[in-house]
């Protein structure tokens, strides 16, 4: 099967530079927060989502990738008025199983990122959701279309990101 | 068991982390420190991340305001001198459609002050800049660069020029958390102007406004204004809201209807921002000195516009007369009162001349002080009547018609009763009783001095006059 690691080299833990593990999720927050002043439908994209993918398909350690995912998500809860662990929740969910499919799946292909990419989207948008309609009780719809649409241009846009991410990888 | 935990032990830590965040969750569902606030340690890690993430967006925001307002003001200031007196000309009829309104709300105010009722009025706001948004689309809400170094607090309201933004949700100590009114949390009370129907603002998912739960109106049109209420006791009554979009069916409260709303303020390109720091129950003192200024300016103007009249119409006035040397002045250049001119002596005396009556002393009792004919007085006069002497008692009982001429006109109206009136044939007639002296006096000199005088039975209901005194007013 194309999607399974058939290497070793496909299979092992990637590094980064110790900066590229604080700037990146912190660029991403920033970015996620300042940009929509002046284009408000970016708020559409979730790039703190994007990096918490790519890090735990890349780093492939399932407890890192689910500290940090919970992390960033905390980080992002703290910029809204919602109480803290919505965003925390979902995005350790999501950074424990990309994690777990990194390591057992060639995460490096940019089809596998596309179609993981899009799932864990969709996926992070349902806890969400669960979260704040039943735990928060607070009212919020559920539209598939809106979902899918949003999957799709986080999607896109993580083509780009994770290669420009990947650029910045250790050279052996 | 220690090959249990290693090999689960990445599925644990998921657990611990999730069971750790969702208790955390639950706490502060359930718990909340106070209404609408976060307990200390939520409000600390907010503040850490705050502190993190908004310092290089105020720098940002800072250095682009920099340039912008370096080009904007030093550079780019093409239009600026027509703009500047377009903008004048606008202030000035700001200031006369201001000085229009002041009166009524003068008056609104003193009926609310009568009923008790406390109006807000804003005192003071704090412009502020928009630095950072919270960049999820389940939460409404923005970042400005003021907090509470600069004395904002929570809850205070939050506006533009053009309408409401929402309220201060947490305050850092140089940055504020802004609740939008678009959020699905939030709530403000609005009333639609056109049907005076009061609703409570909400936000729905993807920013958009709705007044919801109320009752169906066909009245309800789009684009007609909704302001607030002030009955959320936040914002104070009367900002603009927005204008109603659309109205649709509430499909959990089926007879009530949600109005789509319209918002005033443009939420998605905000800028700056008013911080409403202060309100009263009255007018601020920069408010009430603008509307006298507003007042004093209309009634300069009203003024000038009434002298351009006189000066175009005519005058019945002579403007070259000499002027006016006792002005309607009761004193004299000796300071004294003036009184009214004695009234001139008649012609032929009658018994209706002043001081024609004897002295009720030298009267005797069932002595007729007039003729009888048919049964009353005879007042008809002789032909030659002889000489009255003021004050004597051998006065002539004839009369003449002339009498009341020679008394001012309320001593005319005192003799009437006594004798029936006497009216002269061509004399002005004034019903209704009413004895103005300025127009008894008017009709004197037409009245003819010997006027015949008809017995009557009766004087008639309307009182009718001859006339007047030919002196004693002016």
């Amino acid at each position: 099967m194309a999607l399974m690691a058939s290497t070793r080299r496909e299979a092992d833990t990637q590094s980064f530079p110790l900066f590229v593990y604080v700037l990146t999720p912190l660029l991403a927050l920033g970015l996620q927060s300042f940009v929509p002043l002046f284009f408000s439908h970016f708020s559409i994209l979730d790039l703190p989502l994007l990096v918490v993918i790519y890090f735990a398909s890349t780093l492939r350690t399932p407890i890192a990738a689910t500290i940090g995912g919970a992390l960033i998500g905390l980080a992002q809860d703290a910029l809204t008025h919602q109480p803290l662990g919505v965003f925390g929740i979902a995005k350790a969910c999501i950074g424990y199983v990309a994690a777990s499919l990194g390591v057992r799946i060639d995460t490096e292909s940019p089809a596998t990122r596309l179609v993981l990419t899009f799932l864990f989207v969709v996926l992070n948008d349902g806890i969400d959701w669960v979260l704040i309609r039943h735990l928060l009780a607070h009212p919020m719809p559920w539209g598939w279309l809106h979902e899918l649409v949003r999957a799709a241009i986080n999607t896109f846009i993580a083509i780009i990101l994770f290669a420009l991410l990947d650029r910045l990888k250790n050279r052996e | 068991m220690e090959s249990f935990f290693s090999r689960y032990k990445n599925a644990l830590v998921l657990i611990m982390v999730l069971l750790a965040q969702l208790l955390a969750l639950a706490i502060q569902v359930r718990r909340p420190a106070a209404e609408g606030a976060d307990r200390p340690s939520v409000s600390l890690l907010r503040y850490a991340v705050v502190s993190v993430v908004t310092p290089p967006e105020r720098l940002i925001v800072g250095t682009g305001h920099w340039f912008s307002s370096l080009w904007f003001g030093y550079f780019d200031l093409i239009h600026v001198r027509r703009q500047n007196a377009s903008l004048k000309q606008q202030v000035q009829r700001l200031q006369l459609e201001e000085a229009g309104l002041a009166q009524d709300a003068a008056q609104g105010q003193r009926l609310q002050h009568l009923l008790d009722f406390k109006e807000h009025y804003i005192y003071k706001t704090l412009p502020a800049q928009v630095i950072g948004t919270s960049g999820a689309e389940e939460s409404q809400v923005i970042y400005i660069d003021k907090g509470s170094d600069n004395g904002l607090q929570q809850d205070m309201p939050v506006i533009t020029a053009d309408g409401i933004v929402g309220k201060v949700k947490d305050v850092f100590p140089h940055t504020s958390q802004v609740l939008l009114v678009t959020d699905p949390t939030s709530g403000v009370g609005v009333v639609l102007e056109a049907t005076r129907t009061s609703g409570i603002l909400k936000g729905r998912p993807f920013g958009q406004l709705q007044v919801v739960d109320i009752s169906p109106d066909s009245r309800i049109k789009s684009g007609d204004p909704i302001v607030t209420s002030g009955g959320d006791q936040i914002f104070p009554r009367g900002l603009p809201v927005g204008t109603v979009d659309r109205v649709v069916p509430d499909p959990e409260h089926d007879p009530l209807v949600d109005v789509l709303v319209h918002p005033a303020a443009h939420l998605a390109g905000l800028d700056e921002v008013l911080v409403v720091t202060n309100v009263g129950d009255s007018l601020s003192p920069q408010e009430a000195k603008d509307i006298a200024a507003s007042e004093a300016e209309s009634e300069a103007e009203q003024k000038r516009a009434s002298d351009i009249l006189s000066e175009r119409l005519p005058s019945r006035y002579d403007p070259n007369a000499p002027a006016d040397t006792n002005p309607q002045n009761t004193t004299g250049p000796n300071g004294l009162p003036i009184s009214p001119p004695p009234p001139p002596r008649p012609i032929h005396p009658d018994q209706f001349s002043p001081n024609a009556e004897p002295n009720a002393a030298n009267m005797t009792p069932g002595h007729r002080w007039a003729s009888v004919k048919y049964g009353t007085e005879d007042t008809t006069p002789r032909a030659h009547p002889p000489a009255a002497q003021p004050g004597s008692s051998t006065t002539s009982p004839t009369a003449t018609a002339p009498a009341a001429q020679t008394s001012s006109a309320p001593a005319a109206k005192t003799a009437q009763p006594k004798t029936s009136a006497p009216i002269a044939p061509k004399a002005k007639t004034i019903t209704g009783g009413s004895s103005a002296p300025g127009k008894v006096g008017s009709n004197g000199p037409s009245a003819p001095s010997h006027a015949p005088v008809k017995p009557r039975p009766a004087a008639p209901a309307s009182t009718s006059q001859t006339a007047p005194p030919q002196g004693g007013h002016r």
